[in-house]
């Protein structure tokens, strides 16, 4: 396999500024990652500041609902709200210890923005987020969390004003500011080596919910179940049961419906493409451009999706559905009732999927879905209320 | 002797428009017009969604040639519209999904036959080149390659070995857009690269004016060029075809005539 590559999938496909960049990051990641010190650096940074390990919670009226037994991963209660922390404490030390003096990321639903922004922040780096126009007025309560904790928001009103332009625009600052920032990226996308360094930093979900399953039940579950937009929570979840008997699912946006613009499943109804340094799945037309998107969730409105899962969606190893916006509200809602859980709306396709397939599950199974983030930045009139 | 090669005789004024901007019939004017006024390449952009390479005015171009219906087909079209009466050399600049979409055999293959000399991708390191390097050799397209102050000498070696046409000097680290003045890394990064290949050395980022681009002859670069300066007189006179026409044609013969009495120039 070519370097970097997942099956056909990864690459770097960027400008050649970039390169040496992505060079010396990949050597970083090598050498200072791998250190015993930084491990325990992290792994401090991750217990007594970012509050892991986090609970597997079984859901008693869930379960009852649903005929089997639902655990939840609750991601939703580290620091931050979401499981992005995990990476942006990973990525801003690595920063620290090359010598950086500033951190860039982009953000969807401004979580992995206010996880850069609160790294910056313990860490004593300066941030600055790049964050789609439309997502800045539909995810208003994390732009505002961001600026508190200092860090500066640039709002993007170029092409779609959406997280992939919050990407194109994040890349071109770096282009020009590698030497003494980082780039921050918030998902396993981009070029080699993020996916696989991003993933490295997210599979303390799956290591836990593994051991914390075993722990619980005395045995693996049947199935795992998690939202995927670029694919960091989902891979972070799944990758330490891929060699195990569990069948693994990953919920994309379904939006509005099938047609072109009006959803985020990239690997449902995309094509391989390239996009943001790496050949992965991608929402294109005929001639390559890139698609628009819509998802009621900012974190999953992404027209493309981390190289791995295009890998393991073609070998079959994991399955990927999608979920309707109407779906997601009423799982919004429906968890919010019945357990007193808010989750976010990126993590409510997971639940949705739940809802929807729960016939697929015997009274026995275990099922896991990996609740990626809470809700807080979500609740509003239109998204509470039923006449949705 | 191929046509970009030629095109090297002399220091050369490279001018980049986007194929289809504001819309494909004024595009064919301004690439004529381009040539017309003393070209001596014409890198033509095919528009991209998400050209991460670019800055503003490059970006706000390809927005407005995909919105009045630009195509990969229509690029075509614009280099045999050019064909019919210039041999001036046709390098295409273009994002990797362009070429990937199409499938890099038929995208090559359409271009030979539409005339096109030389292809740049944009987002395709010299790494990733396996995908297109065969269907350049076949069907004699020369693969051109950028170089940044950021790019290594040992790297400069391997791109130099894979590179057709001429090496494109990147003279600053970030996006296109013009510059107030030429980037202090372009004369140590014309000097190393010299030093490394005997290939055409071509300076690009940021160049807007014959001061720069005077500037950047007798550091030693064999050819300059030209695009967000270009991009913006085309912005600037959309709605009237006639200046943007002239105001092309002044701009481009100052830029030429910089370029070419360089004293000590090649
Ligand atoms: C709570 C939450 N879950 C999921 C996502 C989607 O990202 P990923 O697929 O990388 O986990 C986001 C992105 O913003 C998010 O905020």
């Amino acid at each position: 396999m070519k370097k970097g590559r997942f099956g056909a999938y990864g690459g770097q496909f960027v400008p050649e500024t970039l390169m040496a960049a992505l060079a010396a990051l990949e050597e970083g990641q090598k050498t200072i990652c791998r250190s015993r010190e930084f491990q325990d650096e992290l792994a401090l940074y991750l217990t007594e500041y970012a509050g892991r390990e986090t609970p597997l919670t079984f859901c008693r009226n869930v379960s009852d609902d649903m005929g089997c037994r639902v655990y939840l991963k609750r991601e939703d209660l580290l620091h931050g709200g979401a499981h992005k922390l995990n990476n942006t404490l990973g990525q801003a030390l690595l920063a620290r210890h090359m010598g950086k003096k500033r951190l860039i990321a982009e953000t969807g639903a401004g979580q992995h923005g206010v996880a850069t922004a609160i790294a910056g922040a313990v860490l004593g780096l300066p941030v600055e987020v790049y964050m789609g126009e439309t997502d800045c007025t539909r995810q208003h309560l994390n732009v505002v969390r961001m600026e508190l904790m200092g860090a500066t928001v640039i709002p993007v009103s170029c092409g779609t004003a959406t997280l992939k332009d919050a990407v194109n625009e994040a890349m071109r600052d770096w282009a020009a500011s590698s030497e003494d920032s980082a780039y921050i990226l918030g998902s396993v996308v981009g070029p080699h080596p993020y996916p696989r360094m991003v993933r490295d930093f997210q599979t303390v979900i799956g290591k836990e919910a593994r051991r914390q399953i075993l722990e619980r039940e005395e045995r693996l579950p049947d199935a795992v179940i998690a939202c995927v937009g670029g694919g960091s929570n989902a891979i972070g979840i799944f990758y330490p049961f891929l060699g195990d008997d569990v069948a693994l699912t990953g919920v994309e946006a379904g939006g509005r419906g099938i047609e072109p613009g009006e959803h985020g499943a990239s690997l449902g109804h995309g094509r391989p493409g390239i996009l943001h340094g790496a050949l992965s799945y991608l929402l294109q037309d005929d001639d390559g451009q890139v698609l628009g998107t819509h998802s009621i969730a900012a974190g999953l409105d992404y027209p493309s999706v981390g190289p791995e899962h295009s890998m393991l969606r073609d070998t079959g190893r994991v399955r990927y559905e999608s979920v309707r916006d109407k779906e997601v509200l009423e799982a919004f809602r429906y968890l919010s009732r019945r357990e007193g859980i808010v989750p976010a709306l990126e993590s409510a396709h997971a639940v949705a999927y739940l809802l929807r397939e729960r016939d697929r599950f015997e009274k026995d199974d275990i099922v896991i879905i990996n609740l990626s983030g809470r809700g807080d930045k979500d609740i509003t009139r239109e998204v509470v209320h039923e006449q949705n | 002797m191929s046509r970009i090669k030629n095109a090297f005789k002399g220091p050369a004024f490279i001018a980049f428009t986007v194929a289809g901007d504001p819309d494909y019939a004024t595009s064919i004017m301004i690439a004529q017009t381009l040539i017309r006024s003393g070209a001596d390449i014409l890198e033509l952009g095919i528009p991209f969604s998400d050209p991460v390479g670019d800055g503003p005015v490059i970006q706000r171009s390809d927005e407005r040639a995909l919105s009045a219906g630009a195509t990969t087909d229509k690029a075509f079209a614009l280099v045999r519209e050019i064909r019919k009466e210039s041999e001036v050399p046709v390098v295409l600049l273009v994002y990797c999904n362009t070429v990937y979409s199409r499938e890099p055999a038929r995208f090559y293959r359409e271009a030979k036959d539409a005339g096109v000399d030389g292809i740049l991708v944009v987002d395709m390191p010299a790494e990733e080149a396996g995908m297109v390097m065969d269907h350049a050799q076949e069907t004699g397209i020369e693969q051109i390659f950028t170089v940044t102050p950021t790019t290594p000498p040992d790297r400069v070696k391997k791109i130099a070995n894979l590179a057709g046409g001429f090496l494109y000097l990147v003279s600053l680290s970030g996006v296109t857009g013009k510059r107030e003045t030429l980037s202090e890394a372009a004369r140590p990064l014309i000097r190393r690269v010299r030093e490394q290949t005997k290939m055409p050395l071509a300076l690009g980022f940021g160049i807007a004016d014959e001061v720069q681009a005077r500037q950047a002859v007798e550091a030693g670069a064999d050819g300059v060029i030209v695009g967000s300066a270009i991009v913006e007189i085309i912005e600037r006179n959309a709605g009237d075809p006639e200046r943007l026409e002239r105001e092309l044609a002044e701009f481009t013969a100052r830029m030429k005539a910089a370029v070419r009495n360089v004293p000590g120039g090649s």
